[in-house]
């Protein structure tokens, strides 16, 4: 069941997918993306991450509603994703074969 | 001409002669004999880190910890006496592992009042005594007070807990932790909260992952695809020079420059890390914690960015310059194998600015660390292999893995040589 974004962010529902709670499954996505995929969810999102940080900042970190997490859920999968799209040019990070580096305990959100 | 200034003997490595200057033999890293004697003299003698005791918030609060090298498996608790306790995780009636869930070889966590074994239900008061036998007319003079969990002496430093095997250690951890340890104390570890830990299996003995983070003289070239490429070329024309070294005791320290945190020119790093202000160095803006302790930054350099300390045997301590710390574990599970664990601790973030500035200093740790993980089981293949090549050079940014590598064979000799002794005087 995809998240649903804040109202403001409507323009990024298409990549609501994107909005998951857990690095490992973030990374465990980008890994089965193709650049194509990943590239089009960095073009859409990256230019609206500024408003997206003034928007989440009204907000605690305790208090966040269901839809600010999903948009910060999302902005934490552009964390993930910037690094093939930044650099890399291919999902994985070059020379690391079939290594796995998993989190075991990460914050809640 | 270096860029820093190094001792009066020409180089790091020679300040501390003890270690010598010739190629090394990393015979001690591919032999299964060599290891067996590293469980014994190395991992059954020293200091553990095992935690923090954060992971225990009041009393009751366990968790339990597999440790391969020493071929058990205890559990740490937070005894109703307000102390943490560490026992084998061993039911005292017939040997059943205490504390479980679902899966007997998993770690876990949790609060309770009491232990009580699956099996039989004996049970063990959180001081480890044993208060109950199920049915205990049945035995044979039982005496519950000869029944109580096995203990493992477990002692604290700076809110890191510690256990060690050998019941016949007698010195605490605070002396075990040295100079560098007390350079360390007052640091405010037990502010930063939010973690983010990550394990891996890594196929290479477990002194070869701690070379590749005490050393960083491959970082310019191991890590060049990770950043924008007139920075990678520039690094790789520069390479690397540590601000400093020290060593004490088994222990040893490297302080590094930290020039991308925040970087001198935004160019210098990639989109993200500009809208973020994060990165590999953390986030750029920090929490003050006022004056730090005296062992930090020991060449007060105003370009230091970050103190790497390698508390033998398998114990790192990373701390940054923006007040963010980075803790490296490597539990051994055979002499070629290993389980690494790198832990992530911040302050709790006040918004999802911050949030996201960790995220970014967290998940770059994480590449950095696939690409590192990925090379050693390079490393071990060859070194295990049928190759003429048997000895290595290390230069003098590689002066703790010279270290590492002697303080190593130097505790599996004393161990031998005590050994030796002890049926003379038995």
């Amino acid at each position: 069941m995809p998240t649903t974004l804040p109202s403001d962010f409507a323009d990024l529902e298409p990549f609501a997918e994107w909005a998951i709670p857990t690095e490992k499954a973030r990374y465990d996505k980008r890994v089965a993306s193709t650049m194509d995929e990943l590239q089009a969810f960095y073009d859409a999102a990256f230019p609206r991450m500024e408003d997206a940080l003034v928007y989440l900042e009204q907000y605690s970190m305790d208090d966040l509603p269901n839809d600010a997490k999903g948009l910060l859920w999302l902005y934490c999968s552009l964390v993930t994703v910037s690094f093939p799209v930044e650099v890399w040019r291919q999902p994985r990070v070059p020379d690391s074969g079939a290594s796995s580096f998993d989190a075991v305990l990460e914050p809640a959100v | 001409m270096p860029h820093f200034a190094k001792p009066a003997e020409g180089s790091w490595t020679e300040h501390y002669p003890e270690l010598g200057t010739e190629d090394v033999s990393y015979h001690d890293s591919i032999s299964p004999e060599h290891y067996e004697l590293e469980q014994q003299a190395i991992f059954g003698r020293t200091w553990l880190n095992v935690g923090r005791i954060e992971q225990l918030p009041k009393v009751g609060s366990y968790f339990s910890k597999e440790i391969d090298a020493v071929d058990t498996s205890i559990v740490v608790v937070r005894s109703s006496k307000d102390e943490v306790r560490a026992f084998h995780n061993i039911c005292r009636h017939r040997g059943n592992k205490l504390v479980w869930q679902d899966y007997p070889g998993e770690e876990t966590s949790g609060t309770c009042r009491q232990f009580t074994c699956k099996y039989h239900a004996w049970r063990y008061s959180l001081e480890g005594e044993c208060t109950f036998v199920q049915q205990e007319q049945e035995f044979f003079n039982l005496d519950k007070s000869d029944y109580g969990l096995a203990g493992i002496q477990c002692e604290m430093w700076e809110g890191f807990i510690f256990v060690n095997f050998d019941p016949t250690n007698t010195t605490p951890l605070r002396d075990y932790m040295g100079e560098l340890g007390k350079g360390l104390e007052g640091y405010p570890f037990g502010e930063l909260t939010q973690v983010h830990k990550y394990r891996a299996e890594v196929g290479a003995n477990w002194k070869l992952f701690i070379d590749a983070f005490a050393e960083f003289y491959h970082a310019p070239i191991l890590h060049a695809k990770q950043s924008v490429s007139e920075e990678s070329r520039k690094l790789m024309e520069v390479g690397y020079e540590a601000l400093a070294y020290e060593i004490d005791g088994p222990h040893g320290m490297v302080s590094s420059w930290g020039g991308m945190a925040p970087p001198k020119d935004l160019d210098m790093v990639k989109p993200i890390e500009q809208k973020l202000r994060s990165g590999l160095f953390g986030p750029w803006e920090g929490p003050d914690f006022g004056e730090m302790p005296p062992g930090l930054n020991p060449a007060r350099h105003k370009a230091w960015g970050v103190d790497s300390f390698v508390f033998f045997p398998n114990f790192m301590v990373l701390i940054w310059k923006p007040n963010w710390v980075l803790t490296y574990h490597y539990w051994p599970t055979s002499y070629n194998t290993h389980i690494f664990e790198g832990t992530c601790y911040f302050v709790p973030p006040k918004n999802a600015r911050e949030r996201l500035a960790q995220e970014m200093a967290v998940v770059t740790f994480k590449e950095y660390a696939l690409q590192d993980g990925n090379t050693l089981e390079a490393t071990q293949t060859m070194l295990e292999s049928n190759t003429p090549v048997k000895t290595f050079p290390l230069g003098d940014q590689e002066v703790l893995l010279r270290q590492l590598h002697v303080t190593a064979r130097r505790y599996i000799s004393e161990f031998q040589q005590q050994s030796a002794k002890t049926p003379a005087n038995a």
